[in-house]
């Protein structure tokens, strides 16, 4: 099997960043996912947005890198917005809860409109 | 007579019919221990010039009066003997009656002379009868001490062919060994491994009877200790023939084929050391399957080509011995290959493969048929696709379904990083004839991908050789998913809820979420654990099921 390919590029605004990811979030995701998340810290966001829409797979790895970063984000009081789920992860993250701690919204206007808000 | 009798006890010098190198004679009187009546060992050579006199000589021989260059004459003047009667039966020479010098010191009379002629005429064909009748019993003893040998050899051989037949879920295994002789060059042999794969031999060695039974006792031991250590066929039997070739007596070698089973996926590998093709029948086709290789004990250094194929569900397998194909009958025309083949096509063995072939056997060669060479076979039948699901199970307490499933695929994946993607969609295709919702399916690729990576992971180390097998069954109501791993004689782990609070706060590990989505992604999960695989089992209810839709 091929290596799973994954990108997360960081865009910062004013007040938050935002991350934008591509392909599969599983092990392979961690080291760009972990850098990705640490260069969107560099200007200490009150919020960091995480952008799924281009995200077709999410398995149980995956997930708890999001509860890593969750895990980060709680320790530095910072807000994670989330947009761009499907449907069925959207439902995942029900299932595990990690919805109920997380900012959850449908799209990237909301996204930044939530994130911006002091 | 009975004068005679005790007469020639004591004095009778014996050859044996068999011309043994010796010629016993008994010491005779008027020699210095003349009365002791010892026996005089005289020796003997066929060649001796005193043979061919004694033979033609009529009547009493004056021993001192021969003037021959001849040992047994020689050793018959210095054991003190004076005439001699050559016995003679229907023109052999079968021993003498020899005689030292008169008590009296006269010499012997006429009437002496007349008294042993008569002697000797008598007890001549009684010694023959008398040797005939001893050679006979002592013949009848060696035949049964041979047979009685062989009986046990028999026993010693049939310890080494398996016991029983390995029992293995969705096949039928069956063996059938006639050897030709008391003990048999052909052999058969079941290997079972660790991960539940089943090493499948049938050999024959070159020649018939306890020669072969050896070489075929030494083969089976160093097959088997191979087949412990080696995993592939081919190199088994390049193993197997390396070490017979230092330890095969000349002129004798081994023809084996040597398959391993894997029962779930229904794949063989095999290697084949000049045995017999065996012949696959399924689909109303028959194959033989050809891989090359010399047979076993030959040259050392050969090698051994490896093929694999799948038994798809009904097909069916023939190894087996020469002595089928090779048995005549009465006209002397051949069993032979075609036949078999052809009967085989017929595909009527509603008692049984091996039954149906026996009885064409009888039928060819008719009654009364002496069989030439030893006849083995070795069976292997996939049962039919509709398959139980299993009666009992520990996650259900024993409840059993009588459901009767289709198997929509099975297939097996190396157990790298990244391959349950491969597993998620393989099944995903498989399923989308069902109509299952969009949705249903997502969850079952998640349920399936997670499943998978937990065999990968925990069952397999992610060792990439071993295998996650997996298979996809449906019902009129229920889909399955099995995901088998190599594991085995360990539980997994009860499904927990995660804890996420400890899990943010950097108090648990953040993973942990394998069995929980799985168990949330399908109507039932259903754990089977045996001592060599973990198998979880995925189900989801075509009837609505109690799984709600996201």
């Amino acid at each position: 099997m091929k290596k799973a390919e994954f990108k997360a590029s960081v865009q910062s605004q004013t007040g938050y960043a935002v991350i934008d990811l591509r392909g599969e979030i599983n092990g392979f995701a961690e080291a760009e996912l972990t850098a990705a998340y640490d260069k969107a810290e560099l200007e200490n966001p009150s919020s960091v947005v995480l952008n799924f829409s281009d995200v077709d797979y999410i398995n149980s790895t995956g997930i708890a890198l999001i509860v890593g970063l969750m895990s980060r984000a709680r320790k530095a009081r910072r807000r994670l917005v989330v947009f761009g789920l499907s449907d069925h992860y959207l439902e995942i993250f029900k299932i595990t809860r990690l919805a109920d701690f997380l900012s959850i919204v449908p799209d990237r206007e909301s996204a930044e409109a939530f994130a911006a808000q002091k | 007579m009975s004068e005679v009798k005790s007469f020639l006890r004591k004095y009778l010098g014996i050859f044996s019919r068999s011309r043994k190198p010796d010629l016993r004679t008994e010491e005779p009187p008027g020699h210095d221990s003349m009365r002791t009546t010892k026996a005089v060992e005289v020796e003997f050579t066929p060649d001796d010039p005193l043979l061919p006199y004694l033979l033609n000589a009529a009547g009493i021989v004056e021993v001192e009066k021969i003037d021959l260059d001849s040992p047994i004459l020689q050793q018959l003047k210095e054991s003190g003997v004076h005439i001699t009667l050559p016995l003679i039966s229907q023109g052999e020479l079968i021993g003498l009656l020899n005689l030292g010098p008169r008590l009296s010191e006269q010499e012997y009379s006429t009437d002496d002379h007349r008294l042993l002629n008569h002697l000797a005429t008598q007890a001549a064909p009684a010694l023959r009868v008398a040797q005939l009748a001893r050679q006979q019993q002592a013949e009848a003893l060696e035949l049964e001490r041979l047979e009685q040998e062989m009986r046990v050899a028999r026993i010693i051989q049939q310890t080494l062919l398996p016991k029983e037949l390995p029992s293995i879920s969705g096949w039928q295994v069956a063996a059938h060994w006639q050897p030709a002789r008391a003990v048999s060059g052909d052999f058969y042999d079941f290997i079972e491994f660790p991960n539940g794969n089943i090493g499948l031999v049938t050999g024959d060695v070159t020649d018939k009877g306890v020669p072969a039974a050896l070489v075929m006792a030494t083969t089976r031991s160093i097959l088997r200790t191979a087949a412990e250590h080696l995993v592939s066929p081919a190199r088994v039997l390049k193993e197997v023939n390396n070490q017979l070739c230092s330890n095969i007596p000349p002129n004798m070698f081994v023809t084996c084929l040597y398959a391993i089973l894997n029962p779930r996926s229904g794949k063989i590998t095999f290697a084949n050391a000049g045995h017999n093709l065996p012949y696959l029948c399924q689909q109303n086709r028959v194959d033989e399957l050809r891989a090359t290789g010399m047979p076993l004990g030959l040259l050392p250094n050969m090698t051994y080509e490896e093929k694999d194929f799948k038994l798809a569900p009904g097909a069916r397998l023939l190894m087996y011995s020469d002595g089928l194909v090779e048995s005549h009958n009465e006209q002397g025309e051949m069993f032979g290959f075609p036949r078999l083949r052809q009967l085989l096509g017929e595909n009527t063995f509603k008692q049984g493969m091996i039954p149906y072939l026996l009885e064409q056997l009888s039928e060819f060669t008719g009654p009364g048929w002496e069989q030439e060479d030893d006849v083995t076979f070795l069976t292997l039948e996939r049962m039919e696709s509709v398959v139980k699901e299993p009666k009992t199970t520990r996650d259900t307490g024993g409840v059993s379904r009588d459901d009767e499933f289709r198997v929509l695929t099975e297939f097996n994946l190396p157990s790298q990083p990244g391959n349950e993607r491969l597993a998620m969609e393989k099944v995903a295709e498989a399923v989308q004839d069902l109509g299952i919702s969009d949705t249903r399916i997502e969850q079952l690729k998640t349920a399936v991908a997670e499943a998978t990576m937990n065999a990968m992971e925990h069952g397999n180390h992610y060792q990439s050789e071993l295998l996650v097998e997996i298979r996809v069954l449906c019902s009129s109501s229920r889909l399955t998913v099995w995901i088998t791993d190599q594991g085995g004689d360990k539980d997994i782990p009860q499904t927990e809820v995660p804890d996420l609070e400890a899990k943010l706060e950097g108090l648990q590990s953040p993973r942990g979420w394998g069995l929980f989505l799985i168990q949330n992604m399908v109507d039932e999960m259903r754990v089977h654990t045996d001592k060599h695989h973990h198998s979880l089992e995925l189900i989801v209810d075509l009837e609505g099921g109690t799984h709600e839709e996201g």
